[in-house]
């Protein structure tokens, strides 16, 4: 299933203006506060009727102002997992999983598995009060994937928990977004948690279209930044090779082998590694002599300098696409230009948990 | 303290039956007045405000003279309901309806509160889980605004069992009749000897008017407790 947005919504002084389509899979809107990700969620559930545009997931118009089509939200068949969970506080748990139950009825078998699959077994006669914040968000999930929709919208679902809780919610989208046949579009702003997640990024600034496609590539386009240089970084592909007995885990990115503080998967798994830009160092020749293990040779694609003192330069390598954040001055010393051979050289355990998903 | 003759009995029954059908009459009404005011925009609501409070602002004796010329048998609303076989004046059922017009305003009042607090959010939320909007008013708004609903009632219950005013203008003050307790205590301080029974309808109505601020304390902790406020 599809769904294709175009719309245009004026509100104050600032206008959403953009069209773009999503196929399965996860596809995130990313963009900095402000750059309209909430007001295009909202719109595709029905909450904010825009000035103009139409929004149709597969076959089905949700709406189309030239037609003069607004689907309620009630009628549009889409689960929304909210930022603040929005849990119903009178009913129980299971009262608020089965909320949505009067859609095509999930069978039982059904609602057992995503209790099970998020792990809310335990939960189910508890009131949202009793709950963590991480459990309130496994509930709402739950509660939206039990509405039987055609299609999930999770608006920043992350970002009033801390870390430790992050970590707790993450595998469960990525669970989503490789079990289950329901598309889902979600908002964020976190670097990281976008190269674990996306299978496609929309990428927004100030209410306009910036970049749109597969992550790995939107990711290492340097015109993505959306929440400052630091956020940068590439996503590469790699398979776990094996666990190395001093606490490393090697693993193969298309014949480079890279090294990585210890990961719980096991050989064999598909994960994506989240390279951050500024923990690159570029070498004109293949280093000697240094601690550093994660030698990726490249050839340079593009140098992009900002307005400080720090350029980013874009690496090709068989690996992937990777970012480095250098000084201007160490990238005219090394001559970097467009074709330009280079070794990306990135410490292991720069490498942080969080920048690891499967 | 001497036993109740029948006449103060009479107007202790009746002062509870006037009260209760007048509470339970308003409070479908004032529930939807209370829900248009705290969440519809609409022309005309500022006048329809003013209007749900105008009882509270106006003598009880000219609402009760505005409903004897609305309600009487010669009142437009009267003559159109006469026919009916509903007769309001002069009887206990228009006791019913001068108090329900009198404690309407404090019912509104508290369920809109209630209604304001309930956070338009929660019902989106509902709605994206394919509620249609009666179902997400049955589901969601309703359970969160119990504690209010009850409160609007038992204050409903507590001004209608005191109306004095409006209630003498429109249906006097027959014994058994429209004899309530606030008009059988005004009727027995004017004949001589009458402050002893004066003086056990005070009681009652104190033990009454205690004994419902008890009640609703009790159930709005329980619902509370129940819906998550507290």
């Amino acid at each position: 299933m599809t769904l294709s947005v175009q719309l245009t919504h004026r509100q104050g002084d600032f206008t959403l203006d953009l069209a773009f389509e999503t196929p399965p899979g996860i596809t995130v809107l990313f963009g900095r506060s402000g750059s309209g990700k909430t007001s295009i969620v909202n719109a595709v559930a029905g909450l904010l009727t825009p000035d103009a545009g139409r929004i149709a997931l597969g076959d089905r118009v949700l709406f189309d102002r030239a037609q003069g089509i607004c689907l309620p939200p009630h009628r549009r068949r889409i689960g929304y997992v909210f930022q603040e969970g929005r849990l119903f506080p009178h009913l129980t748990v299971a009262g608020n999983l089965r909320f949505g139950r009067h859609r095509p009825a999930p069978p039982r078998a059904e609602f057992d598995r995503v209790v099970e699959m998020l792990g809310i077994g335990p939960l189910l006669y508890r009131r949202p009060q009793a709950l963590s914040g991480g459990e309130k968000q496994r509930v709402a999930i739950g509660r939206a994937l039990l509405s039987g929709p055609e299609m999930i919208l999770a608006d920043e679902p992350l970002a009033a928990l801390d870390e430790a809780r992050k970590a707790e919610i993450l595998p469960y989208f990525e669970r989503l977004r490789d079990d289950s046949s329901v598309p889902m579009l979600y908002v964020s702003h976190a670097a990281a948690e976008v190269a674990r997640l996306a299978t496609t990024i929309v990428a927004l600034d100030a209410g306009r279209l910036l970049s749109q496609g597969a992550a790995s590539e939107v990711l290492a386009d340097p015109r993505v930044m959306p929440t400052g240089v630091r956020a940068m970084g590439a996503v590469l592909e790699a398979v776990v090779v094996a666990h190395h007995a001093d606490g490393l885990t090697e693993l193969d990115a298309n014949g480079l082998a890279l090294f990585l503080p210890r990961v719980r998967q096991a050989p064999g798994r598909r994960l994506r590694v989240r390279i951050a830009a500024q923990e690159v160092i570029l070498s004109r020749t293949r280093p000697e002599g240094l601690s550093a293990l994660n030698i990726l040779p490249g050839t340079v694609e593009d140098v992009r300098a900002g307005d400080g003192p720090g350029a980013i330069v874009s690496l090709s390598t068989a690996a992937g696409p990777v970012l480095a954040r250098v000084t201007r001055r160490s990238a005219e010393t090394l001559a970097l230009r467009p074709g330009v051979p280079c070794h990306a050289i990135v410490k292991t355990v720069a490498i942080a948990p969080e920048d690891v998903g499967r | 303290m001497t036993g109740f003759g029948p006449e103060e009995w009479q107007a202790v029954a009746l002062s509870l039956r006037v009260s209760f059908w007048a509470t339970l009459f308003s409070l479908p009404l004032g529930i939807f007045a209370a829900y248009a005011l705290a969440r519809w925009r609409f022309p005309g609501k500022q006048l329809f405000n003013g209007l749900v409070h105008l009882p509270l602002i106006l003598p009880p004796v000219v609402t009760g003279y505005l409903l004897l010329l609305a309600f009487g048998r010669q009142g437009p609303l009267g003559q159109i309901l006469e026919p009916l076989g509903i007769v309001l004046a002069f009887r206990w059922t228009g006791a019913a309806l001068a108090a329900a017009v009198m404690a309407f305003p404090l019912m509104v009042r508290a369920i809109r509160l209630s209604i304001e607090a309930v956070d338009p959010r929660l019902e989106a939320a509902a709605a994206t889980l394919g509620a249609a909007p009666w179902r997400v008013f049955a589901t969601v708004t309703l359970p969160l605004i119990l504690p209010g609903i009850l409160a609007g009632a038992i204050l409903a219950f507590a001004k209608a069992m005191g109306e004095f005013g409006a209630t003498i203008t429109f249906v006097s003050n027959i014994p058994g009749q429209t004899q309530t307790i606030p008009s059988a205590i005004y009727a027995f301080l004017q004949i001589p000897g009458g402050e002893s029974a004066a003086a056990r309808l005070v009681l009652v109505s104190v033990v009454i008017a205690l004994a419902a601020l008890l009640l609703s304390e009790v159930v709005a902790r329980r619902v509370a407790r129940r819906v998550g406020a507290a």
